[in-house]
């Protein structure tokens, strides 16, 4: 595999991450679906260049579900559903975003130290590829910890499966995992999106957010 | 010839001491310590430097003092004449700006007796050869600064802060006797000499290298034994000030160096882990604490504990690369953070010497009281100006040399095999650079808070320019700042003998290198030349003043300052210390500090004004000392029962006692 | 001969960049009122702006110092002497060796410390909130310039700018992510060290959404108009060096003929109008920030330099 294949896949890989930390430091929820259509955008390039590189042409249907249901239909999906129901558009964190990065940047670290020690002998492009992938993994996990809004949640739930395509992807081989796992994560969006409005509805006989905020526990 | 020399200087300033205690209420006796006291010490400075310079070999002396069968030693090798040097130069200054400054001093005879023989004990740690003579000395360092810090123990935050030092001071001597314990092992070699022989290594002088750290840092200022260092510091006379910040900070350094790189065997590579993280932490928690602060002695004091952190930044790499064998660029990193000791006993007595001016002009510590004095007294601002812009890093002056130098041996690092250390020195080379940008932001608050703007009190605008001696200290320092900034090739040519005795290897040499420029490592790889952005600046400078006077009206007019058309007389609207760091405090303070702002505003209507109040913690005292003196004091309280049992009690005690040896004896034997 | 060669080509970059500077301030300004739809003032403004300050008179303060007055002429020295060691339409100056990117930086540095000193000289509250504000920045952008500074030097193996200008005109030096993390570093920086938006509003006259303006309020005459050129130099090194660094085609790099030179310089320019343009679409596409927005926004930066150079120290790869 020459120079520029590796440095592209690298590339992509690495702008994954820092779509990653773009979505961490999102503060409208807007804002986040937008990075979240760029991230499957970059996930669905990957995956193409990785169909391209290790010629499989089977990939190349990966990267155009990834591209139509994720970056497409999802995030349009979840813009109507908000706007619809008036869910409030900011989005509250744990910690500030000043932490968050830090924590980000320990992260990306620790996998960095764990994948490249466990695969010492392995194809060096699947290595770093892992390294970046597992990184991904980490920052949708930290994004759902620090967290309080629902929909935010979701979205980092659905960047850490983004890590896992792009980990199946790098490794050559298994291609059908890839898709029942994109099937199963929207899927699982969409039921949790349907319970968190079956349970709004059924607390409180209706979805109106005027009549929810008299309810709201905490209030800033 | 040089040791004589210097054990000489030692013992004549002991003799001062002594000599101050009977002469010490006598009109002239400032004038005259001081004065014999600046020439010992400006003799013993330009002998250290000759044998530098000249790279002489190594002399060893010992006396018949101390105990009988040991005898003690004093040995005198490139390490020792450099701290010398510093020393020297530190107290020669010192005493040259105690000339004036002491003449301001009500109760002379509780400071001069102290002054000398605290300039003798910090010569005699760097001259020693031994372990008791070098704790002997040391402990006696502690105390005549003690002494001094004591000297005006009417002010309540006096007692305290001298309090807090003893205790810390001893804590330390404690550790390092720990440490030369172990390294003397079993049968008691407490010649350095001697222990350099047996080679600790493992487990030994790992601990070793953890109570030198411990002992060492505590007297250095690392966090978090710093406590002392910001209480004590300020409270002592300007002059001793100056040398425990600018000085002994140092010697502590050197006894780190002396028993980590010279007296254990080879490093571990996870010694440099601890060091490197310390330092880290150290410097960028320094300044934060400094940019809190609004009392001029106390912000200088806590930088002291940054600058601690970036030499031992650079020492955590040189042990770093010495454990791998990468042995020129632990050259690299030992002969950054030693010349940036020297630069910031410079730069930092420079800086006290200011504050000590400002003091004596003014009466006031306090910032928030200060301003305009840049009218007032126009030599003191110009040559602190000098001072900040040296300690900010700013070229071409000295301080940015060393920095430079630091980051090039982090930018070395990626060679480094360990895992640790990989992901370690990215990270501290970001805590150092944004030491450093926290550095400069620290000196445009002191600076222009103090010197600048309006003043904004009565004393603020009647203070008169300090005496002529004090200027001339300061002038001095001033310019080997930048003699320091422009030819820094001949202060790293000076340090190799250093690193050649202690790692083997040397940086390239100097001297020579075109131009006059620094090349560290490599001239591929980067070079500095110092001279070359002086006269570039200069002349750019020149080149803009003569084109503007050509091309440009010189008319000039005095107007009141743009007020938004309210008339603004008082000074009182200009921005304080306080207000000046509320950004930094609101984007660092708040995590760190729990640094809290509340406003209370009046109704309208209601004439009262308006109140802020800023609230902070340190996190350190509240997690680590006070819960220590808590535990302390109520282990003190229970075991305080014991004063009042009965005679048969005390009996019984006796008898476990002996029982419980007796048995050890027969089990272990 | 050669000396003298290299000398009239050291001469010809400094005097092209302060020549250049102002054109390029009035490039931005002229790009960012079209894009609102106005005719903006002409592209020669910023010179007929110096030269109308230049012949007035100086109101000084009462409480200025003589520090006030001479500060203007070192911002301008500290930063011209850092705009002519950057390459513009060639590698190799004669003194590149002299300072590097980490000096480059810490003169930047110093004129930033002088200018905020200016701020606090006359003792009103304008001059304080500049100073202060823009020393909140500094503290956060000029570490995150340090990392970018030290993923390229990783990267090349120098931190000299030359050394490293001509690395990155080679072939060797691929397409590398901590390159690419370093870019959006250094243009974040870039951004936030020249008081553009979002940051600070270099066209504002309210004193509360000032940093930069709010610190020079008080200068007048001659000294605004040193000041005045010393930012625009200041932007333009910020643009040359991220074109050098990240553009560096058409840099001449051993060819010293006078053709190739002019190659270079007509490259050059053309960067310019390049960069220019972008940096007025982005100004023009977004809103100011809140000022402590700006310390997230910043620390994003210095994460991501930091990032780039953990990934250098983990694996050459990358």
């Amino acid at each position: 595999m020459s120079r520029i294949d590796f440095d592209i896949a690298h590339l992509l890989a690495g702008t994954l991450v820092l779509i990653s930390f773009l979505e961490l430091y999102q503060d409208r929820l807007y804002a986040l679906l937008n990075v979240y259509a760029a991230h499957a955008f970059v996930l669905a390039a990957s995956v193409a260049w990785q169909a391209f590189v290790q010629d499989a042409p089977h990939l190349y249907v990966t990267a155009v579900i990834a591209l139509l249901f994720k970056a497409i239909a999802i995030p349009v999906t979840l813009h109507r559903i908000i706007a619809k129901l008036g869910i409030h558009r900011e989005i509250e964190k744990v910690v500030g975003v000043g932490s968050t990065m830090l924590a980000g940047i320990g992260l990306v670290a620790l996998s960095m130290v764990v994948m490249l020690r466990v695969t010492h002998g392995a194809d060096p492009l699947a290595r770093e590829d892992l390294a970046f992938a597992l990184s991904v993994v980490l920052l949708g996990l930290l994004m759902m910890v620090t967290r309080r809004n629902a929909v935010s949640q979701v979205v980092g739930f659905m960047s850490l499966e983004n890590g896992l395509v792009l980990a199946a992807t790098g490794a050559k081989g298994m291609p059908l995992v890839v898709e029942i796992s994109v099937a199963f994560s929207i899927l699982i969006a969409f039921i949790v999106i349907g319970i968190f409005l079956f349970r709004i509805r059924e607390r409180f006989d209706t979805v109106d957010v005027q009549a929810l905020d008299r309810y709201r526990g905490e209030r800033r | 010839m040089t040791l004589t020399l210097a054990l000489a200087g030692a013992a004549f300033q002991l003799a001062l001491g002594v000599c101050a205690v009977i002469i010490g209420r006598a009109a002239a006796a400032s004038r005259l310590i001081y004065g014999a006291s600046m020439v010992v010490s400006a003799i013993s400075l330009v002998a250290a430097v000759t044998h530098l310079l000249g790279a002489a070999a190594s002399e060893s002396l010992t006396l018949p003092v101390g105990l009988p069968w040991l005898g003690a030693h004093f040995r005198l090798d490139a390490l020792s004449a450099f701290f010398l040097a510093v020393v020297d130069l530190g107290a020669a200054s010192a005493s040259l700006f105690a000339l004036g400054y002491g003449e301001h001093e009500k109760t002379p005879e509780r400071v001069l007796p102290f002054y000398p023989a605290f300039v003798a004990g910090m010569t005699l740690v760097v001259l020693a050869d031994d372990a008791f003579t070098f704790l002997v000395s040391w402990e006696f360092m502690s105390l005549t600064s003690w002494a001094l810090v004591m000297a005006h123990h009417r002010v309540p935050d006096n007692v305290r802060a001298g309090y807090v030092y003893l205790v810390m001071a001893s804590f330390g001597t404690l550790a390092l006797l720990l440490a030369f314990g172990l390294l003397a092992g079993p049968d008691g070699f407490y010649a350095f000499g001697q222990m350099r022989a047996a080679h600790p290594a493992g487990m030994i002088g790992a601990l070793a290298m953890i109570l030198a750290l411990i002992g060492a840092g505590s007297k250095a200022g690392i966090v978090p034994l710093h406590a002392w260092l910001p209480l004590a510091h300020p409270a002592a006379p300007s002059h001793v000030s100056t040398l425990m910040s600018g000085v002994m900070t140092k010697v502590a350094v050197y006894g780190f160096v002396r028993i980590v790189f010279d007296l254990t065997g080879g490093p571990a590579w996870w010694w440099s882990i601890v060091v490197l993280a310390l330092g880290g932490i150290t410097a960028v928690m320094g300044v934060l604490y400094a940019l809190m602060q609004h009392d001029l002695k106390r912000l200088l004091a806590y930088h002291t504990v940054e600058n601690i952190g970036i030499i031992f930044i650079g020492l955590g790499l040189a042990l770093a690369f010495k454990s791998y064998g990468m042995l020129f660029a632990a050259a690299l990193a030992l002969t950054a953070a030693l010349l940036h000791v020297f630069n910031h006993s410079l730069f930092k007595s420079l800086l006290f010497f200011g504050a000590g001016a400002v003091l004596t002009s003014t009466g006031e510590r306090d910032m928030e009281h200060l301003g305009g004095l840049i009218h007032r007294m126009p030599q003191t601002a110009f040559v602190f100006l000098v001072g900040c812009a040296a300690i900010s890093a700013l070229p071409p002056l000295n301080g940015f040399v060393s920095e430079w130098l630091t980051f090039q041996a982090i930018l070395l690092s990626p060679q480094l095999p360990s895992w640790g250390l990989k992901l370690l020195v990215p990270a501290v080379g970001a805590l150092l650079a944004l030491s450093a940008a926290l550095a400069a932001a620290c000196f445009v608050k002191a600076y222009g808070v103090t010197f600048l703007g309006r003043p904004r009190t009565r004393t603020a605008e009647t203070a008169a320019e300090t005496d002529g001696f004090s200027l001339a200290a300061m002038f001095i320092l001033a310019a080997l700042c930048l003699v320091a900034g422009i030819l820094p090739g001949i202060f790293i040519d000076a340090l190799a003998p250093i690193s050649t005795a202690l790692l083997g290897e040397r940086m390239p040499v100097q001297i020579g290198s075109q131009w006059l420029s620094i090349v560290p490592i490599a001239a591929s790889r980067s070079s500095y030349d110092g001279l070359l952005v002086f006269a570039f600046i200069a002349m750019s400078g020149m080149f803009a003043a003569f084109a503007v006077h050509r091309l440009a009206s010189d008319k000039l007019r005095r107007a009141p300052a743009w007020d938004c058309g309210y008339p603004d007389a008082s000074p009182a609207t200009q921005y304080t210390a306080t207000s000046f760091a509320q950004p930094i405090r609101r984007v660092f303070g708040t995590v760190l500090f729990h640094a809290r702002e509340q406003v209370e505003m009046p109704p309208p209507g209601d004439g009262r004004p308006a109140r802020l109040t800023v609230e902070m913690s340190d996190p350190i005292w509240d997690w680590l000392y006070a819960p220590i003196a808590a535990a302390i004091g109520i282990a003190a309280d229970r075991l305080n029962r014991l004063q009042f049992l009965t005679i048969r009690q005390f009996l019984t005690l006796v008898f476990c006692a002996l029982v419980i040896l007796l048995l050890v004896l027969a089990v272990w034997s | 001969m050669v000396l003298i060669r290299d000398l009239a080509i050291q001469g010809a970059q400094m005097l092209l960049v302060l020549a250049l500077a102002p054109l390029f301030t009035g490039f931005v300004r002229k790009v960012k009122a079209r894009l609102v739809r106005r005719q903006g003032p002409p592209l020669i403004q910023p010179y007929l702006d110096l030269v109308r300050l230049a012949r007035k008179e100086v109101v000084l303060a009462d409480s200025a110092s003589w520090l006030f007055r001479v500060i203007p002429y070192l911002v301008f020295a500290a930063t011209w002497v850092a705009a002519s060691l950057i390459p513009t339409f060639r590698t190799g100056l004669l003194f590149s060796w002299s300072a590097d990117l980490i000096a480059i930086i810490a003169l930047l540095g110093s004129g930033r410390f002088f200018l905020a000193l200016a701020g606090l000289d006359v003792g009103t509250s304008f001059g304080g909130i500049g100073s202060s504000r823009e020393v909140m920045i500094a503290s956060l952008a000029e570490p995150a310039m340090l990392m970018v500074v030290f993923t390229l030097a990783l990267i090349a193996g120098s931190t000299q700018l030359s050394t490293v200008a001509e690395f990155m005109a080679s072939p060797q030096v691929g397409l590398r992510v901590s390159l690419g993390l370093g870019l959006l570093g250094l243009i974040m920086v870039a951004i936030a060290e020249n008081g553009r938006i979002p940051i600070d509003n270099p066209a504002t006259h309210l004193e509360l959404t000032m940093v930069h303006e709010a610190m020079v309020l008080e200068y007048s005459g001659r000294h605004l108009a040193l000041i005045e050129l010393s930012s625009s130099l200041k932007l333009l090194l910020y643009v040359s060096l991220l074109a050098c660094l990240f553009m560096p085609w058409g840099i001449e790099t051993a060819n010293a003929a006078v053709p190739a030179l002019a190659i270079g310089i007509g490259a050059y320019v053309a960067k310019l109008a390049v960069g220019g343009f972008l940096l007025a679409l982005f100004e023009t596409s977004i809103a100011k920030m809140r000022v402590f927005r700006v310390p997230e926004f910043l620390g994003a930066a210095l994460m991501l330099g930091l990032l780039a150079t953990l990934l250098r120290f983990v694996s050459g790869s990358f």
